[in-house]
């Protein structure tokens, strides 16, 4: 969305979201024949003034969203050595022992765990055109960022947030090594997690589907 | 692939062994029902009744039959605390009185519409399209599509938290939302997943419900987004917001801000009563049009930010490779579609007999303007007639009549909305999105008639 359309919409957000409503509240009044002891309900307020004013260190507390500019990214750092350590104690019962997807039934009622590792196809991007193609960490996500937001965020899936921060930057660099992205000796931290550029990284588009004839 | 739904497979097996348990004890039974059902079809001037009467009628094992092999009937347990039990079903029921008033209702034992699969804690459960009527789906019928199962929250200790560029970061009860003025409206959810295991693994004895039951569509109430955010006060430079729900997937999307001022809400009910559970009690994000993952449940919250998060569920997973080599990413608005639910599998149709056909249609982007209906194959088209009211972002009902001529032949629905989307054919959806696409499987739905009028699902290729 442009600068111009969000300023804007926060202009029409100034007027109150209530002010259509209340204005269809006052057409369906009649035009002045109401009873001597009925009146228009008043406008409402600018503001309720509902809720709590929230805390630094609350929101501290539940913000834990990391995002590609590596806002989010706590201290700590972790090699693909130590995260082979953490995955296999940690990962390798569903995502099997390199990663390469599910290996046995997954848990009752969980879904198989998805393969993490492998590039191919190096050239091109043919998942459209291609079923039988598996997307992988190394082929298909496209900012290395989102693997430390969702690994902290969801995994392991049966005790989610119980990694520490370094053994997530560790798990990391062990899915971007695996997957050749970056070297076996490289140490991830949060300046050179956020410096990684992954290989899928230009092959996503905006939405370009509008309605109308013509099907995209 | 089954990170997202159930595979064809195990989906068309479960529907196929509740089909296995037919029992023949409960004939007089279901002929007393179906009489019930005729006789209020024939006092009804709608054709919703018709349309489920027909369904039952065709089916080669009716649902009636299928609902006396309840597992509590098999193994002697009594029925559940305000269910009917169909052997205390009377020969007349005018010569008795019926059993009295329950603090809730039950379903008659002759009708046992399910969800399935069950027992999914990441995946789904789809809702059994093909035996509701009208337009709106009961709470408990509503799908399931869950990322780490069912949270489970105390509304006591429920919290909203709206935060980063906003003048005023606020945390808002459960209390503070009901207090707020309210908003209802009815819309349709739909996984954008919806229809994936059609498109990739499809198999004839597929029912509407496996083909497309990851759709449901209610009356949402809530306080609406817009207003929300008036409290807080939107600072310049904000343009989305990063959502989080309170689930064990702690599941986060991104929206634009100009949908969340336009009509999106934080619903606290559906359909006259609180969320239940699995649908994100007790408050949820509700984005009338957008893909179903991005409206959080067990939202907790909102921070106001300058672009999207990239979260998994907008990059790895949600977005859609197309057939030119590149991904679609932020495919929010569901296109329009349609898919008829009866005759579809495992119904089937009498020849010369007056029937109609009757489904679903509903898109993203406004009201339904149109339905097409083919009894030929796609090699013409007459229009449905559309139940009325048709509201924008909601399942609207189309209907025909239709007498089949005996011959082989295949039934197609092709709905128009109001912006002048069409429908694709399957050939013209995977040209252009490519036979390895995901999500937004938009094309049109087939159903094959047998020639001994058995009903199946056309599997396109």
């Amino acid at each position: 969305m442009t600068t111009a359309l969000a300023v804007a919409l926060l202009g029409a957000c100034d007027r109150g979201p209530l002010a259509d409503r209340a204005a269809r509240t006052q057409r369906t009044l009649g035009g002045g024949r109401l009873p001597p002891d009925v009146h228009a309900a008043p406008a409402p307020p600018e503001r309720f003034g509902l809720g709590r004013p929230a805390t630094a260190a609350e929101i501290a507390a539940v913000d834990r969203d990391v995002t590609p500019d590596g806002h989010g990214l706590p201290p700590g750092k972790g090699t693909p050595t130590q995260g082979a350590a953490v995955f296999a104690a940690k990962c390798a019962a569903c995502h099997g022992p390199a990663g390469e997807g599910q290996v046995g039934a997954p848990p009752a009622g969980y879904a198989a765990a998805p393969k993490l590792v492998g590039r191919d196809p190096r050239d091109g991007f043919p998942f459209g055109q291609d079923p039988k193609l598996v997307k992988t960490v190394g082929n298909y996500w496209p900012y290395a960022t989102t693997v430390f937001d969702y690994v902290r965020r969801a995994m392991p899936v049966t005790a989610p947030g119980t990694l520490t921060n370094d053994e997530t930057y560790a798990v990391v660099a062990y899915l971007l090594a695996q997957n050749e992205i970056i070297d076996r000796n490289a140490v991830l931290d949060s300046a050179t997690l956020a410096a990684v550029k992954m290989p899928a990284r230009d092959k996503f588009v905006p939405d370009d589907r509008k309605g109308g004839a013509g099907f995209r | 692939m089954r990170e997202e739904e159930p595979t064809g497979t195990q989906a068309a097996n479960s529907a196929g062994e509740r089909l296995a348990s037919d029992n023949p004890t409960t004939q007089v039974p279901r002929r007393v029902t179906r009489r019930g059902l005729l006789a209020a079809a024939a006092a009804s001037a709608g054709g919703a009744v018709l349309a489920r009467v027909s369904a039952e009628a065709q089916a080669p094992t009716s649902r009636a039959a299928q609902g006396a092999a309840s597992p509590a009937q098999a193994t002697g347990a009594p029925p559940a605390a305000g269910a009917f039990d169909i052997a205390s079903v009377p020969a007349d029921p005018t010569r008795a009185p019926g059993p009295p008033t329950s603090a809730l209702g039950a379903r008659s034992p002759f009708e046992t519409p399910a969800r399935t699969p069950i027992g999914v804690t990441s995946g789904a459960s789809l809702t059994p399209l093909h035996q509701l009527s009208g337009t709106l789906t009961p709470s408990d019928l509503v799908f399931e599509r869950h990322h780490a199962g069912v949270a489970l929250l105390d509304p006591a200790r429920y919290e909203l938290l709206i935060h980063g560029l906003v003048e005023r970061p606020t945390v808002f009860s459960l209390d503070d939302l009901h207090r707020l003025p309210s908003v209802t409206r009815t819309c349709f959810l739909e996984c954008s997943g919806n229809g994936r295991s059609a498109y990739k693994t499809p198999k004839r004895e597929m029912t509407p419900q496996i083909v497309d039951g990851m759709t449901s569509s209610g009356e949402w109430t809530g306080v609406p987004l817009a207003l929300l955010l008036h409290e807080v006060g939107v600072r310049r430079g904000a343009s989305w917001l990063r959502v989080e729900g309170g689930d064990a997937s702690r599941l986060a999307r991104s929206v634009p801000l100009e949908k969340a001022l336009d009509d999106a809400m934080i619903a606290y009910a559906f359909n006259g009563e609180a969320l239940r559970p699995a649908n994100g009690y007790p408050a949820r994000l509700l984005l009338p049009g957008y893909e179903g993952n991005a409206n959080i449940k067990w939202i907790r919250r909102i921070e106001l930010a300058d672009g999207p998060g990239m979260f998994r569920d907008e990059t790895s997973k949600y977005t859609d490779p197309l057939a030119n080599g590149t991904a679609r990413q932020f495919s929010l608005v569901m296109d329009v579609k349609s898919i008829i639910t009866a005759p579809a599998y495992p119904g089937r149709v009498t020849p010369n007999v007056w029937t109609q056909i009757t489904g679903l249609a509903w898109s993203g982007r406004g009201r339904i303007a149109r339905v097409d209906v083919s009894a030929d194959g796609g090699a013409s088209w007459l229009v449905a007639e559309l139940q009325d009211p048709v509201m924008p972002l909601a399942h609207t009902r189309f209907r025909l009549s239709w007498q089949w001529d005996g011959k082989p032949t295949v039934l197609m629905s092709r709905a128009v909305d109001e912006t002048g989307a069409i429908q694709p054919t399957f050939a013209e959806f995977r040209s252009k999105r490519g036979a390895g696409t995901d999500y937004h499987y938009s094309y049109i739905r087939s159903w094959a008639v047998e020639p001994d009028g058995q009903v199946f699902f056309r599997v396109d290729a």
